[in-house]
């Protein structure tokens, strides 16, 4: 190669470089506040110890302990004590490796339920967004109903249809995003219908399909993207009310944050910090995913670009 | 506007009418019936097979979802499983305390958000906003019903300054005249049932206020910030107006118009934090009536709620628009 031609390869590459997409710029502006990066870190810890809680927990957090069940009596539940850095849960497990596994359980209710509410409301969204006409007012009605009830509601009334489960919290509280997934994604769609690279790619005679799939979904993305974060935070408060309220999942013995709250509330005069701890892990956590949303949120929003 | 509310009417009725059908085969979706769901797990073959008689469920179905329109639309919801009560009456008598507690926790909200809120956009990015901003995050990612825990532990276990739940305290023989505590009392001039029935009241409220808080500062602080760039507040500046001139006539009124509508919002998502808050305290409304039918599966109670619960959603988000359609007329052409 002629030392010309690499020099303009290299240029061309520099441009390249040079114009980032909205996306790239988006992300960039986002990790300069100190905000985000706060989320951030609380995020990737939670999903770390999410990851590996399983072999650093002290404990077997599955299996009671005969050195605290034999302690434990209706109105005392054993504190902290040699080898058990919390003590004991109201079953005689050991606390500390509950809380510390929950990270895991926790993580999986929350990631799934948004997941399978990200997929139904695209699914949605997409099609109302990709045919508009009467596909749309019929999808846009649906969603208008899911919309008009309350949300815990919703949940309340999918739950106590299925027997009490882990995946039906997951799929209750799932069904809490659809609607919101779904506007969401129409509206960015039917946005970008009207743009003028949607324009220009009909003129040249592109495929339906290949419009919708290469040029509208790709741009209408963002806000789902940010919508999830904020919404797993939320899907983690929801689960836990689900519990909270009896409808959670019916095997006590997992060890998930929001459960072992919900299953706390009775114990509150005998071990307060049954429900305190897996309540600031609760709050730690859905904080970090708000943080993280909502700063990428305030990137993406063209008025705050600089 | 006569015809803005009229359209926006009308557009409420499909929506609770694919409700009504929805709910009604939410019930048809149980486990083993209607019957079953309605007679409970035990009851015998020969039971269900009456009942299902006494409900026509041999019946085509669209005739039975009529029938059960026509049930619903007279205020008919059936008898709860757990009382034998008519569902209807249950609910009417559970509801002004659900009224109570919303209000409270609605008049709290907005006396201390709007307030918070302008004064954080006033200090923007200096400490107290950032306060302001953390604390409305935190706010939102603390679970209701643990804040209402905290709050009972610290106030009663440990303080015992306030009540630890119920509406008034068993020993106070107040008459019930609107079923609203703290106005029976004002009402009958039973002073003490009134006192007693606001101490009771604070924490719930507290409680089931901090959401609709949070959203309210945040809102008012972003529709200030919004409002303080616009032309006509540089205009009304450089005419002269005094400084509290402009920020009354033209800030703050004109940033209070989004949050008017929040305000809306919110008050009909305050039933799904009244549910909880209703749990932690005892309080013996609609959310506690709610409760106890999840626990028990009382599905015609269920049914019941859940409607009603839509309805008065549907109702609340219809008086939001109207209402904004009466600040800012520009809504009515759209």
């Amino acid at each position: 190669m002629s030392i010309l031609s690499t020099r303009k390869a290299d240029k061309i590459d520099s441009l390249a470089e040079g114009g980032t997409s909205l996306a790239m710029d988006a992300l960039r502006r986002t990790f300069r506040s100190p905000v985000a990066i706060l989320g951030l870190v609380i995020v990737g810890l939670f999903v770390i110890l999410a990851i590996i809680s399983p072999f650093i927990a002290p404990k077997d957090p599955y299996r009671p302990y005969p050195e605290l069940q034999s302690e434990l009596t209706p109105s005392n539940i054993p504190g902290p004590m040699p080898g058990f850095l919390l003590g004991s849960d109201q079953n005689g497990y050991d606390f500390f490796s509950r809380l510390l596994v929950g990270a895991q359980q926790t993580l999986f209710v929350g990631v799934f339920a948004t997941l399978i509410g990200v997929t139904i409301g695209m699914i949605i969204g997409g099609l109302a967004g990709a045919f508009g006409g009467w596909v749309d007012s019929l999808l846009m009605r649906l969603t208008d109903i899911m919309l008009s009830l309350p949300s815990l509601l919703l949940a309340i009334s999918i739950a106590a249809l299925l027997p009490g489960s882990q995946w039906t919290v997951i799929i209750a509280v799932a069904m809490i995003g659809v609607p919101v997934f779904a506007r969401l994604l129409r509206g960015a769609m039917i946005a970008q219908r009207s743009s003028d690279h949607v324009l220009a790619a009909t003129a040249l005679g592109v495929k339906r399909k290949t419009i919708v799939f290469r040029h509208m979904l790709p741009n209408s993305i963002g806000p789902v993207i940010v919508q999830a974060t904020l919404t797993l935070a939320t899907a983690i408060i929801d689960a836990a009310a689900l519990s909270f309220l009896g409808l959670g999942d019916s095997d006590w013995r997992r060890a998930e944050w929001g459960l072992m709250l919900g299953n706390a509330q009775e114990l509150l005069s005998v071990k307060p910090s049954l429900a305190f701890f897996p309540a600031i892990a609760i709050i730690i956590v859905a904080l970090g995913f708000t943080l993280l949303g909502e700063s990428m949120r305030e990137s993406l929003d063209p008025k705050n670009r600089r | 506007m006569l015809r803005f509310t009229v359209r926006r009417l009308l557009q409420a009725v499909p929506t609770l009418f694919v409700l009504s059908i929805l709910v009604f085969a939410w019930l048809r979706m149980l486990p083993g019936g209607p019957a079953t769901a309605l007679l409970g797990d035990k009851a015998t073959p020969e039971r269900v097979a009456a009942m299902n008689a006494v409900l026509g469920l041999d019946d085509p179905i669209f005739v039975q979802y009529f029938r059960f329109l026509g049930r619903v639309l007279t205020g008919d919801f059936g008898s709860s499983l757990i009382t034998g009560d008519p569902v209807m009456e249950e609910v009417s008598w559970a509801f002004p305390a659900t009224l109570e507690l919303s209000a409270a926790a609605m008049f709290l909200a907005v006396l201390f958000g709007i307030p918070m809120g302008y004064i954080a956009a006033r200090f923007r990015g200096r400490f107290l906003d950032n306060a302001t901003v953390v604390t409305t995050l935190v706010g939102v990612a603390v679970p209701v019903f643990f804040l209402g825990f905290l709050l009972k532990y610290i106030f009663t276990q440990e303080m015992s300054l306030l009540p630890p739940s119920g509406r008034q305290d068993v020993l106070i023989d107040a008459t019930r005249i609107t079923g609203i505590a703290t106005l029976d009392g004002l009402l009958t001039g039973e002073f003490d049932a009134t006192w007693d029935a606001m101490l009771h009241l604070i924490l719930p409220s507290v409680a089931l206020a901090s959401i609709p808080f949070a959203v309210i500062v945040r809102i008012t602080r972003a529709s200030v910030l919004d409002v303080q760039g616009e032309d006509f507040v540089r205009t009304a500046n450089s005419k002269g107006l005094t400084t509290q001139i402009v920020r009354k006539r033209h800030v703050l009124r004109n940033a209070l118009l989004p949050v008017s509508t929040t305000i809306g919002l919110q008050t009909g998502l305050l039933m799904s934090g009244a549910v909880l808050t209703e749990k932690v305290f005892a309080w013996g409304g609609l959310g506690t009536l709610l409760e106890q039918a999840i626990q028990q599966r009382d599905y015609p109670r269920l049914q019941g709620l859940i409607l009603l619960f839509a309805t008065v959603f549907v109702l609340v988000n219809l008086l939001v628009d109207i209402s904004y359609a009466i600040i800012d007329p520009r809504v009515r052409v759209r």
